[in-house]
């Protein structure tokens, strides 16, 4: 089976064909946004990091933004830095530049401030726009897809209609010689074991234990007993009873396949298949990591409703139910409340997910996409100074 | 015909209530592919889940066809299930 995607120089494939102004570093972010809103067609990014990292937490830094910078739904990227800055666009371009993405850079200190960097950098912007005019799409194997599963603003039907659906989808993407990635550690404590058994092999059952072992402990060193605090009041009250319960309907999400691979937070996987990507359940942070190891397409379950997209891929929105579809139609793709209607089943909602993703890879916009939302954030792992 | 409650998995014990439910109530569920009725003993909140058969003290718990908990006390079919008669085996929120 075949969507229709931009085959970049290096061979990967992009289902988008954006051109990125990206700050390294916060104190060139006012900069990259006036270049990027300087020229129309260009999408750029804002976030708190690039200065005072230390040890892992600058090289994790690094990995993502080298990993968001170089994807194939990147035609191009424009990297502006400050000047004195710990990660600074030349770090960045020597990575990218391995991968074999087009890039420019600048730095505001060397081109003496904003308006002249801003200047500049409108020029850069707009020859790469020219440039990635040429891209375009062709004919590409299904196997060639990763999608990055979601969830957030969940409610009581998530795990009982979106997640479930959504987890057909992903079954089917599969099946098809896709790849599927499922993340957010927090929320596996308690499915070690539906996921466990579902390990390719003994080393990723261990890894799977290892990571939500280790989410464990990050928690409690902050003072929470995850056992004795999930499921919150708050899900006890919306008729979930046990922690694996909670987990369970979460997971659900990414289908029902055989787990082919654990990865680090914005680590590119090496296989095809089901995928555990270990990173923490905040919506951005998770689509933000998905996306820097590789995913092309992320379908997002809410049962509360949520505008999130992401700035360089698109976002598929999937509501739990149909409360909160009509009332925010605006910001979801697909209702999986019609489940309780009587009107569909999990079965062809999953359907209907998966050829949408087929749809949206190939070029249709998002809910997310039409209202332009490009929230971006990266995992912090702790120490910068 | 709008849903009273979902079955998620063929092996589940238990369904879960997709709109309120009352004591008494006649209701219809699908386990895989076939239709079951089941005369509620209790009423079901919204999102709460009740028996499909007689569970005894001890047993598994199964909803998407995985345990979610044990029963900690005998639990007819068609009765509420929720903290006061489960726990699970690897965390409850309301106690450590």
């Amino acid at each position: 089976m075949n969507f229709m995607g931009y085959r970049r120089r290096n061979g990967s494939v992009g289902t988008r064909n954006h051109v990125l102004v990206f700050p390294t570093v916060i104190c060139a972010s006012s900069v990259a946004d006036m270049i990027s809103r300087a020229v129309p067609g260009t999408v750029s990014v804002t976030h708190p990091h690039g200065c005072g990292h230390l040890g892992e937490e600058k090289e994790h830094i690094i990995k993502t933004m080298v990993g968001f910078c170089s994807h194939p739904n990147v035609a191009g990227v424009l990297l502006v830095g400050l000047g004195c800055e710990l990660i600074t666009p030349e770090l960045i371009a020597g990575e990218i530049a391995k991968t074999g993405q087009r890039f420019e850079i600048l730095s505001i200190q060397a081109e003496g401030g904003t308006n002249a960097t801003v200047e500049k950098g409108k020029t850069l912007a707009a020859g790469l726009l020219e440039e990635a005019a040429a891209a375009g799409r062709e004919p590409v194997d299904i196997s060639e897809l990763i999608i990055g599963t979601n969830c957030g603003g969940s409610d009581t039907l998530s795990g009982l209609t979106a997640n479930p659906a959504v987890g057909v989808a992903a079954d089917i993407l599969v099946t098809e010689g896709g790849t599927v990635l499922l993340t957010e550690t927090p929320e596996m404590i308690g499915a070690e074991d539906a996921l466990g058994r579902r390990a390719a092999d003994e080393g990723i059952e261990k890894r799977i234990r290892e990571i939500t072992s280790a989410t464990e402990v990050l928690a409690k060193r902050v003072g929470v007993d995850m056992r004795g605090s999930e499921p919150s009041p708050g899900n006890i009250e919306g008729g979930l009873t046990t922690l694996e319960e909670k987990s369970l309907g979460a997971v659900l999400k990414g289908g029902t396949s055989t787990v082919r691979q654990v990865v680090g937070y914005a680590e590119k996987p090496t296989e095809k298949g089901l995928i555990i990507m270990d990173g923490p359940a905040h919506d951005a942070v998770s689509n933000t990591g998905m996306i820097a190891a590789g995913a092309q397409v992320i379908v997002f379950t809410t049962g509360r409703g949520t505008p999130l997209g992401a700035p360089i891929a698109p976002v598929i929105k999937v509501s739990s139910n149909s409360g909160i579809y009509r009332r925010m139609k605006e910001n979801i793709d697909i209702n999986a409340g019609d489940i309780l209607e009587g009107k569909d089943s999990i079965k062809t909602i999953g359907e209907r997910i998966f050829r949408e993703i087929i749809e949206v890879a190939s070029g249709k916009a998002t809910r997310a996409e039409v209202l332009g939302h490009n929230e971006f954030a990266i995992h912090s792992l702790g120490l910068s100074v | 015909m709008s849903l009273s409650a979902l079955v998620l998995h063929k092996n589940d014990n238990v369904a879960t209530a997709v709109r309120p439910l009352e004591s008494g109530d006649s209701i219809d569920v699908e386990v895989a592919d076939c239709a079951v009725k089941i005369v509620l003993l209790q009423s079901i909140p919204f999102g709460h889940k009740f028996a499909l058969q007689d569970i005894g003290w001890g047993e598994r718990i199964i909803k998407y066809g995985e345990t979610i908990g044990q029963a900690t006390a005998s639990i007819k079919k068609g009765e509420h299930v929720h903290i006061h008669n489960v726990e699970g085996l690897r965390g409850r929120g309301d106690r450590p």
